[in-house]
C-alpha cells in the first residue's frame, strides 16, 4: 500500500503565542515550530499500517524551505521519503486541498492520511475539500483504521459516541487524538533520514495557482478575563455562589 | 439580498441545539432563511426546524439515512445551487466540520470555520491558535460556507408560519458505507447544552475518581460531565466528555474544573462559561487564572464536603 501523509509545520502547542504590533501575524521568532501534533500521529498511523501490509510512506508539506525540518523528523520516524511544495505566504484550505491533489494525482497513494485540523489556524477543512475534489470517501477523527483488501473500517470520534465507516480506497482518513502514541525518532533514524529523498516542487511545476478564497484580515487578542479570587473554604464558596455569581 | 441555507442537526429525533444558534448566526447578517432538513422520514425534524425559519427544503432519500459526508454533501451542495444560496450554514459540531468543507470544495466557495462572530455579510471572526488569537477573516467568493460556533450565538427563538417543501437531488453512489453506531448513554443533559457542568482531570487519579467524586457532585447540581483530554486518552471516561480546542467547545452557567491544570487547549473550550469554579492543590495551577471562584486545597476533601452542603 501507498501512504500520502501530509505535515504541516506549525507552533508548538506549547509555546506562548504573540501577535504583532500590526496585528497582521504571530511572532514566530525563537518559538519552537513542530509537526502539526495531529499529522504526528498519522505519520504513525501509516507507519503501523506499512509494518502490517507492506508499502510506501511518502510524507508531503507546504510551505517554505523550514519545512524541510518538519518532514527529515518525520522521515527519521520512519517515512521513506519527502516531498516539499514551496510556496510563501498565506494560503487558505482550498489551496493547501488543491496542492494535494495535484500530487496525490501524481503519486497515486491507496490512503491519504492527514490531521484532523492544523493547531494553528484550527480550520479543519483541508482533507474534507481535498477528498470531495479527487471524488474520494473519507474518515475524519479516526480512533481506529483497519485495512482489509479495498476497504479499510474506520471507527471516528463522533457526537454522542463512536462511529464505525467503511470506505472503499483509495480514501482520506484525518486522525483524532487517541489514534495511537507516535514513537520517537531513534538516532540511526535520525541519521538515516538525512539521507531519504526529498523532492522540492513549486506551484508552477504542480499547474496549480493559488485562489485566495479567504482572506486573513487582522488577528486581535481575545477579550482578557478580569482575576478571580482564591476562597478560603467550602462555605465561603457556597455563599459567593449563590449570593455574588447567583449561579447555584 | 442574501440568501442563507441552515444546514439542521438532529439526533434521537429531536433538532440539535446548536442548529438554532446556527439560525441566529444566519439572521446576524440579514436577508431569508431557508432550512434545510437532510435525511430519511425526516418530517418531524422539518416541522421542528418550520418553528424557526419560514422556509423548509428537505431532501428525503435512502441513501442520506446516515450521515456520511460524501452524499449529504452532495445533496446540500445541489439544494444551495437549486435555492441560490448565498451563505450555506452549520453548527460548528463534529457532523458541521466533517461535512461541509466537502461542500464549499463543490461548490468552489470560500468557508469560513467554527465562527464566533459575524462582521458582515462576508466577514467574520474565528478563534484560532486554540483561542489565543481571535482572526478576522473575508470570504470573497460569492457563495460562502460557514460554521457557526454555538456557544457565541443565543438561540433562535420559534417564530411564525413556515412553508415545508420536499425536492429530490440524485445522489450518487459512494464508497462510503456506515457500520454502526456505539452511543454513549446518559441520563444527564447533554454536555453542549448543559447549565452547569462539572469536569474533571488527572487528579480524580483514576475511573473510580469519577464514579465516586464528580458523579454525585453532577447529580447533585443535574450537571453534565466534561473532561480533560488526559483522562480521555487514559481511558477513564468517553472521548466524547473532552472539552477544550480539538474537543467540544462549552459555555454554560457554571462550570466546576476538579482537578486539572487548565492547560490552554483546555481553556479554549470552556473560558466562555460565566462562572468558572476550580478545585485544585496547586495554587500555581493555570486554571486559576481564568476561574472566577478557586480553592486551593485536596478535591477528595473539598467535593464531599461541597456535596454534603449543598
Ligand atoms: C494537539 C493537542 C490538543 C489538545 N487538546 C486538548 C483538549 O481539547 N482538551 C484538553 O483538556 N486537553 C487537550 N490537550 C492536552 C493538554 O495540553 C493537557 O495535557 C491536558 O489538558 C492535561 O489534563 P489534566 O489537566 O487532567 O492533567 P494535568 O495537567 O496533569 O493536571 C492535573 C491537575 O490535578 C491537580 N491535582 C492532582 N491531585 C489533586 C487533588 N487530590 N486535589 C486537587 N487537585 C489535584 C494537579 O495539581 C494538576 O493541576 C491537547 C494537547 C495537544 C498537544
Ligand atoms: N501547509 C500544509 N502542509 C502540509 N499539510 C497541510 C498544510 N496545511 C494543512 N495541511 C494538512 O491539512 C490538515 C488539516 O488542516 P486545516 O484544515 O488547516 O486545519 C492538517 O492536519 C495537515 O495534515
Amino acid at each position: 500500500m501507498k501512504f500520502l501523509c501530509t505535515v504541516k509545520r506549525v507552533t508548538d502547542y506549547e509555546a506562548k503565542i504573540r501577535i504583532n504590533s500590526d496585528g497582521s501575524d504571530i511572532v514566530t521568532d525563537g518559538v519552537n515550530m513542530i509537526i502539526n501534533p495531529f499529522d504526528e500521529i498519522g505519520v504513525e498511523e501509516a507507519l503501523r499500517l506499512k509494518e502490517k501490509h507492506g508499502g510506501e510512506v511518502v510524507v508531503l508539506s507546504i510551505g517554505t524551505s523550514d519545512s524541510v525540518q518538519q518532514l527529515r523528523s518525520a522521515m527519521a520516524m520512519g517515512a521513506d521519503r519527502g516531498i516539499l511544495v514551496k510556496n510563501e505566504g498565506d494560503m487558505d484550505s482550498a489551496t493547501v486541498a488543491k496542492i494535494i491533489q495535484k500530487v496525490a494525482e501524481d503519486e497515486q497513494p491507496d490512503m491519504i492520511m492527514m490531521g484532523k485540523q492544523a493547531i494553528d489556524g484550527d480550520s479543519n477543512q483541508a482533507a474534507q475539500m481535498l477528498a470531495e475534489y479527487l471524488g474520494w470517501p473519507q474518515a475524519t477523527y479516526a480512533f481506529k483504521v483497519e485495512v482489509e483488501g479495498t476497504d479499510a473500517t474506520v471507527v471516528r470520534e463522533a457526537d454522542g459516541g463512536m462511529e464505525t465507516v467503511k470506505v472503499g480506497l483509495p480514501a482520506v482518513i484525518t486522525t483524532d487524538l487517541r489514534l495511537n502514541e507516535p514513537r520517537y525518532a531513534s538516532l540511526p533514524g535520525i541519521m538515516k533520514a538525512k539521507r531519504k529523498p526529498l523532492a522540492e516542487k513549486t506551484l508552477q511545476e504542480l499547474g496549480v495557482t493559488a485562489t485566495t478564497r479567504v482572506v486573513m484580515k487582522g488577528l486581535e487578542a481575545p477579550p482578557s478575563k478580569s482575576a478571580g479570587q482564591i476562597v478560603p473554604d467550602v462555605d465561603t464558596l457556597i455563599e459567593k455562589l449563590r449570593n455574588e455569581a447567583k449561579a447555584i | 439580498m442574501s440568501k442563507h441555507l441552515v444546514v439542521a442537526e438532529y439526533a434521537g429525533g429531536s433538532l440539535h441545539g446548536s442548529t438554532l444558534s446556527t439560525i441566529t448566526a444566519a439572521q446576524k447578517v440579514g436577508g431569508d432563511v431557508i432550512g434545510l432538513v437532510v435525511g430519511q422520514g425526516v418530517d418531524s425534524i422539518a416541522t421542528e426546524m418550520g418553528k424557526y425559519v419560514p422556509n423548509v427544503v428537505i431532501v428525503d432519500d435512502a441513501k442520506l439515512a446516515n450521515r456520511l459526508a460524501q452524499p449529504w454533501a452532495q445533496a446540500i451542495a445541489a439544494v444551495a445551487q437549486n435555492k441560490g444560496a448565498t451563505h450555506i450554514w452549520h453548527g460548528a459540531t463534529t457532523a458541521g466540520k466533517d461535512i461541509m468543507p466537502r461542500v464549499a470544495a463543490r461548490l468552489e466557495a470560500g468557508m469560513a470555520s467554527d465562527i464566533s462572530a459575524v462582521v458582515s455579510e462576508n466577514t467574520f471572526k474565528r478563534p484560532m491558535w486554540a483561542g489565543n488569537v481571535i482572526g478576522t477573516v473575508e470570504v470573497t467568493t460569492d457563495t460562502k460556507v460557514v460554521t457557526v460556533r454555538p456557544t457565541e450565538f443565543d438561540r433562535a427563538t420559534a417564530g411564525s408560519e413556515t412553508n415545508i417543501e420536499k425536492v429530490e437531488t440524485a445522489i450518487d453512489d459512494s464508497r462510503m458505507s456506515f457500520v454502526s453506531f456505539d452511543e454513549v448513554k446518559s441520563d444527564r443533559p447533554a454536555l453542549t447544552d448543559a447549565d452547569v457542568v462539572i469536569s474533571g482531570g488527572r487528579g480524580l487519579k483514576g475511573p473510580e475518581g469519577f464514579t465516586n467524586v464528580i458523579e454525585p457532585l453532577a447529580d447533585k447540581l443535574g450537571a453534565a460531565i466534561g473532561a480533560s483530554r488526559a483522562v480521555c486518552d487514559a481511558g477513564w471516561v468517553p472521548n466524547d466528555w473532552q472539552v477544550g480546542q480539538t474537543g467540544k467547545v462549552v459555555a454554560p452557567n457554571l462550570y466546576f474544573a476538579v482537578g486539572l491544570s487548565g492547560a490552554i487547549q483546555h481553556v479554549a473550550g470552556m473560558k466562555g462559561s460565566k462562572c468558572i469554579v476550580a478545585i485544585n492543590k496547586d495554587e500555581e495551577a493555570p486554571i486559576f487564572q481564568v476561574a472566577d471562584y478557586g480553592i486551593v486545597a485536596d478535591l477528595f476533601d473539598v467535593v464531599p464536603e461541597l456535596i454534603e452542603k449543598l
